[in-house]
């Protein structure tokens, strides 16, 4: 088994594809601790330069944040985790395999790896709650009404949204901000995924909405024992939740790591970031640098 | 091993082949707009046709789809055939009168209202009511991401929302079109007995004597093709909505104008097309 990388507050070294030192590649093989290995991913829109070179591991059965501010290319880098879009070049190493070259059939199947929560739920306007939450186990299995109304039932009950009256027939429209997060996250959750993506799931919601999805999030991986990859600017959910931290600064990841190391990462970006957050005081008292 | 020096260093371009190249790139510009226009749209039908032959077979939402732009067209289309065809008949009276030869009008409108009037209008409410709503429809789901939504989920966005649309937009025209067919002649019916007394065996005669089959196959056809295109241009504008609620109204305003202009044009060949495969004969 190889031995994981040490976490670092600089980027991981790329790997590439090529051979490792025993003659294979160390990335094509099931690893214990890292589930996802990316590996120089670049992606272009038009003359648009977005993602140049990303080397980032996120790790298995924790809550790994990818920061960074608007426009830096973070939904970009998520929507390549899972698949949506494909990169112009790099590798991404899903379980020691790498997902890149996978056909649409190919890329079906490892979807059902992943649960994505989305930015505002994305919840389908024309179907109630449980018509929402059931829609990947109708789309993906032969399964009974009643199968699907217990796992539906079971996880309502697990995301604190039984006692909300007439939730099932609700629709989307009738949800406030964070019953739709929930919503959004037990249809995420339905078919046991082992990685659940996080679109920024604090935007928009109020201080007490957004320590209750932080608290959600952290609940749903203790609970189901999932990898959750979390893209957000919001930086005091970032270091509420974070297992891992890694930065991402025009189209790099420029600074990764444990909370602590990442606070006491000297990357400018970062540090601009952090004390414009208020988390910790600017070292210059406030200054222009 | 050779190394060719032309890998590393790219041959010169003469300033007249460059100016040649500029030349070429300029003319052949619109070609390529015209090309790309019609290829993308191509490329969307040619997915949502190879979609309807694979599993899952999504009836329910082809059902669904039927209704809304079936069902919940039958009241303005009713509306308008019913006008259309009392104005028709107003009109071919007018013109007849001058010859004295009004008894012709039950054929004149039954010809007109089976082969132009009824694919085509049908056509045009249609695009007005259910190709503007395709086309907000799936532009408000991709920038609310619940098209990128359903990806995660592994169901074909073609497959779950444009192959229903196109196939029972298709499906759906001739019907409606027998449907303003059929109002229409109505309007026309007791525009021409009750306000212009025109003889009722006159009108049914010739009516029957100068319609046949051919002009309702003309008509449905017509219709056919009208259904494809303007929900072809409909789900393609709501489809590939980027940005924000701006950009589907504009989304849905380009999608009523492509449809109403694919139905006038498409109607101008496909009459020729029918007057080669069946030649007017006195």
């Amino acid at each position: 088994m190889n031995q994981p990388p040490a976490p670092t507050s600089d980027p991981p070294a790329s790997a590439g594809a090529g051979p490792g030192p025993e003659g294979g590649n160390p990335l094509a093989q099931r690893d214990e601790r890292w589930q996802i290995r990316v590996r120089g991913l670049h992606k272009t829109f038009g003359p648009q330069h977005v993602l140049r070179g990303i080397d980032l591991d996120i790790e298995r059965g924790r809550t790994n944040i990818i920061i960074g501010g608007s426009g830096q290319g973070k939904s970009v880098l998520m929507k390549h985790l899972m698949g949506l879009l494909k990169p112009d070049a790099g590798q991404i190493w899903v379980d020691g395999v790498d997902v890149v070259p996978f056909n649409a059939s190919d890329m079906g199947k490892l979807r059902r790896k992943f649960g994505m929560v989305f930015q505002y739920a994305a919840l389908f306007d024309s179907m109630n709650v449980v018509e929402n939450i059931a829609f990947p186990l109708i789309e993906r299995y032969k399964l009974s009404r009643a199968e699907i109304m217990e796992r539906v039932r079971d996880l309502l009950k697990r995301l604190d949204l039984a006692n909300v009256d007439g939730i099932e027939k609700k629709i989307p429209p009738e949800l406030s901000g964070g019953q739709r997060k929930r919503v959004g996250l037990a249809r995420a959750l339905i078919d046991r995924p082992e990685i659940l993506l996080y679109d920024e799931p604090t935007t928009g919601l109020d201080p007490v909405a957004t320590k209750n999805v932080d608290e959600m999030i952290r609940q749903t991986a203790d609970d189901f024992g999932v990898t959750s990859v979390v893209i957000s600017h919001d930086m005091a959910s970032t270091f509420r939740i974070g297992d891992r931290i890694s930065m991402l600064h025009q189209g790099k990841i420029v600074v990764t790591g444990t909370p602590q190391e990442v606070l006491a990462s000297r990357h400018p970006a970062l540090r601009e970031f952090v004390e414009t957050s208020g988390l910790v005081a600017p070292e210059n008292g406030g200054a222009e640098a | 091993m050779t190394t060719s020096s032309s890998a590393d260093n790219p041959p010169e371009v003469s300033p007249v082949e460059r100016r040649a190249r500029r030349a070429l790139e300029v003319l052949g510009a619109p070609f390529t707009v015209i090309l790309n226009y019609f290829g993308e749209r191509a490329i969307m039908l040619g997915q949502a046709l190879a979609a309807l032959f694979r599993p899952p077979f999504r009836l329910r939402l082809f059902l669904d789809q039927m209704e809304f732009v079936g069902v919940g067209s039958l009241p303005i289309i009713s509306l308008v055939g019913f006008f259309s065809g009392a104005v028709s008949a107003q009109q071919a009276i007018t013109a007849l009168r001058i010859f004295n030869q009004e008894r012709f009008v039950g054929a004149t409108v039954g010809i007109s209202l089976a082969q132009e009037l009824a694919p085509v209008f049908t056509g045009l409410m249609i695009t007005a009511r259910a190709g503007s709503g395709m086309a907000t429809e799936l532009g408000s789901m991709r920038i609310t991401e619940q098209i990128d939504a359903l990806s995660t989920f592994a169901v074909d966005p073609i497959q779950y929302l444009v192959t229903p649309r196109v196939i029972a937009t298709t499906l759906i025209m001739p019907i409606m079109g027998m449907v303003f067919n059929l109002v229409g002649l109505l309007g026309a019916y007791l525009f021409s007995i009750y306000f212009e007394h025109i003889d009722l065996g006159q009108f049914s005669e010739q009516f029957t004597y100068w319609t046949d089959p051919k002009d309702y196959i003309i008509g449905a056809t017509k219709a056919l093709v009208f259904g494809l295109t303007l929900s072809v241009a409909a789900c393609y504008q709501g489809f590939n909505v980027r940005g924000g609620a701006k950009e589907v109204g504009l989304a849905t305003t380009r999608a009523v104008v492509a449809g109403s202009v694919s139905i006038l044009v498409s109607d101008y060949f496909l009459i020729d097309a029918f007057h080669i495969l069946w030649p007017y004969k006195p």
